[in-house]
């Protein structure tokens, strides 16, 4: 796929911002190009106000308010960037560069979105805008969040790693306890989960689409930081692999190797 | 007032350009960056076929500064050719090829292939921390530094720039042998090879284990280079080393830097090479600099001003 949409640098005033679980945080954002701009799955480089912390934070975008102008992001503090964005209160100011790399193409069939940990916020802009029938599968270590939010748009199965709710085990073994079925994936979530989505699809010979996440530099393409390995020569870099902020970070499952 | 600057008989409409491997071949940057503005662009390192490039994750943030082991990733002097330079000719501005390669016959290959296309100069990067053969092998002896660069002047169309490596001993000694050489001019410096370690993991951050730093944080290292450099030769220099701000610029520029390029300060802000520009502008107003050739090496001592 190729990225057309404009990108836009915007100092984003921060509407409010609350933690919902356990060090994950929501943060909305006025940003009205961005949010004008912004599709399901696409991400946004955050910038710290700190001058000793270079690299702008890829945070994937969890809701769009169009009509407000503004972007919801819900990320887990992993690090001393997300750290100083996890203090910041209503009204101060974040650099913002986005929308950035490509979301979810969005086909009207019989939906798996599948979300586990940290890649569950991007899936919620998705289940809004797609209006077939829907499955949401979400995996949590322990702790949930987002979840009720996400039952306003299809219904939800849970599984945690701890057993404290829903599924004891993965998403997969929440999709077999319950005798889901689907046309397609879409899913965001650590590399094992969607390694065993990728087998999962293959088997069923249905549709796939990861999004994958890497430590970036520039976040537009230009520094070829966040690569990752392709199943084929990619037309841009002429090489076996494909830039995650450009390209990606939803790749077609077949298409990558991770 | 005048920002234009001459070097190897081309005139750059001013000394801002940006720094090989941060900026692509501009087209990425072109939606935030008017690349009519820049001084010159110069690309990634190119070689003679496709590269790669290490393995991920290949960049790190450290205080005041970043690690990057890319590993010189490329899609060839073909498709370069093809895309790059085509796309780049679309803009007025100076265009500079950084070139890579394994070997020396590899660099030569690349220089050939450039040699009927409209490119302004080659920029020879033989300071790469990144890969095991080729690049900095070839920046950390003198022998070899002079014997290289006599060797791509001999196949070059365009004005040669060396990028040297700060990781040697004393890189005047570098400096003169590119010098010696042939070169045209020099480009320093590369970044500085560092490590990171994360503690939690107890793994290395890179998985090249090693990368090279990049960032404010060696901004002064690199104005001590290129003063050492400008006291050391006589042809042109090229600083570079975490410029952020017009300041920093200026500072290269009175240390002995005809063109300073801007890098890791894209990552930062897209438009860093325009705020610097900018700035300089502001600078030599509130100085009342009527020619901005009138700052370059003019550091001196206090007690003499």
């Amino acid at each position: 796929m190729q990225t057309t949409q404009r990108k836009f640098q915007e100092t984003a005033i921060i509407i409010r911002q609350e933690e919902i679980a356990d060090n994950i945080y929501s943060m909305w954002l006025r940003t009205e190009q961005i949010a004008a701009h912004a599709a399901a799955g696409q991400f946004v480089s955050v910038y710290c106000n700190d001058g000793s912390r270079l690299l702008p934070r890829p945070v994937s975008i969890c809701e769009i308010d169009r009509k407000d102008g503004a972007v919801r992001l819900v990320y887990r503090v992993a690090g001393k960037g997300t750290e100083e964005f996890c203090t910041m209160r209503t009204g101060n100011h974040l650099n913002v560069v986005g929308p950035l790399g490509n979301g979810f193409p969005k086909k009207e069939r019989r939906a798996f979105l599948i979300g586990g940990g940290i890649g569950i916020p991007p899936m919620l802009q998705l289940a809004k805008e797609l209006h077939c029938e829907k499955q949401i599968v979400l995996g949590f270590r322990d702790d949930t969040f987002l979840v009720d939010e996400f039952k306003r748009y299809g219904k939800v199965y849970i599984a945690t790693e701890d057993g404290s709710a829903g599924t004891d085990g993965n998403v997969l073994d929440a999709i077999r306890e319950n005798g889901l079925c689907a046309d397609i994936i879409y899913a965001c979530g650590p590399l094992p989960m969607l390694r065993a989505l990728k087998e999962y699809a293959a088997a069923k010979h249905i549709e796939c689409w990861i999004s994958l996440e890497e430590r970036m530099a520039c976040g537009i393409g230009a520094c070829l930081a966040c690569v990752c390995r392709s199943k084929n020569r990619d037309v841009h870099t002429n090489v076996k692999n494909k830039r995650i902020c450009k390209e990606g970070p939803v790749f077609r499952a077949g298409e990558v190797e991770f | 007032m005048n920002m234009k600057v001459e070097m190897c008989g081309l005139t750059l409409k001013n000394p801002v350009m940006t720094a090989s491997g941060t900026f692509g071949s501009g087209e990425e940057y072109a939606e935030f960056v008017d690349l009519d503005r820049l001084g010159a662009v110069v690309t990634k390192g190119v070689a003679n076929v496709p590269w790669e490039g290490n393995p991920t994750p290949r960049v790190a943030e450290v205080y005041g500064g970043m690690l990057n082991a890319i590993g010189l990733q490329n899609p060839g002097i073909d498709l370069f050719i093809e895309r790059d330079i085509p796309f780049l000719k679309k803009s007025d501005t100076k265009i500079i090829v950084n070139v890579c390669g394994h070997t020396v016959e590899d660099y030569v290959e690349v220089v050939k292939r450039l040699a009927d296309q409209p490119v302004d100069m080659l920029e020879i990067n033989i300071s790469c921390p990144n890969v095991k053969e080729g690049g900095i092998a070839f920046g950390q002896n003198p022998h070899t530094v002079q014997q290289i660069t006599a060797e791509i002047k001999k196949h070059a169309a365009q004005p040669v720039i060396m990028k040297l490596s700060p990781n040697v001993t004393d890189i005047t000694e570098m400096a003169r042998a590119a010098e010696a050489g042939g070169a045209d001019a020099l480009s320093l410096i590369n970044t500085l090879t560092g490590m990171k370690i994360d503690i939690h993991k107890r793994s290395f951050v890179l998985a090249n284990r090693t990368g090279g730093m990049s960032g404010p944080a060696i901004h002064p290292v690199a104005v001590r280079m290129v003063y050492q450099c400008a006291q050391a030769v006589n042809i042109p220099l090229i600083g570079m080393g975490g410029i952020f701000t017009a300041e920093d610029a200026i500072e290269m520029i009175l240390a002995g830097a005809t063109a300073v390029a801007v890098g890791t300060a894209s990552f930062t802000n897209p438009r860093a090479t325009m705020e610097i520009i900018s700035g300089i502008r502001d600078y030599m107003e509130a100085y009342q600099v009527k020619d901005i050739r009138e700052l370059i090496g003019a550091v001196h001592d206090e007690k003499h001003g």
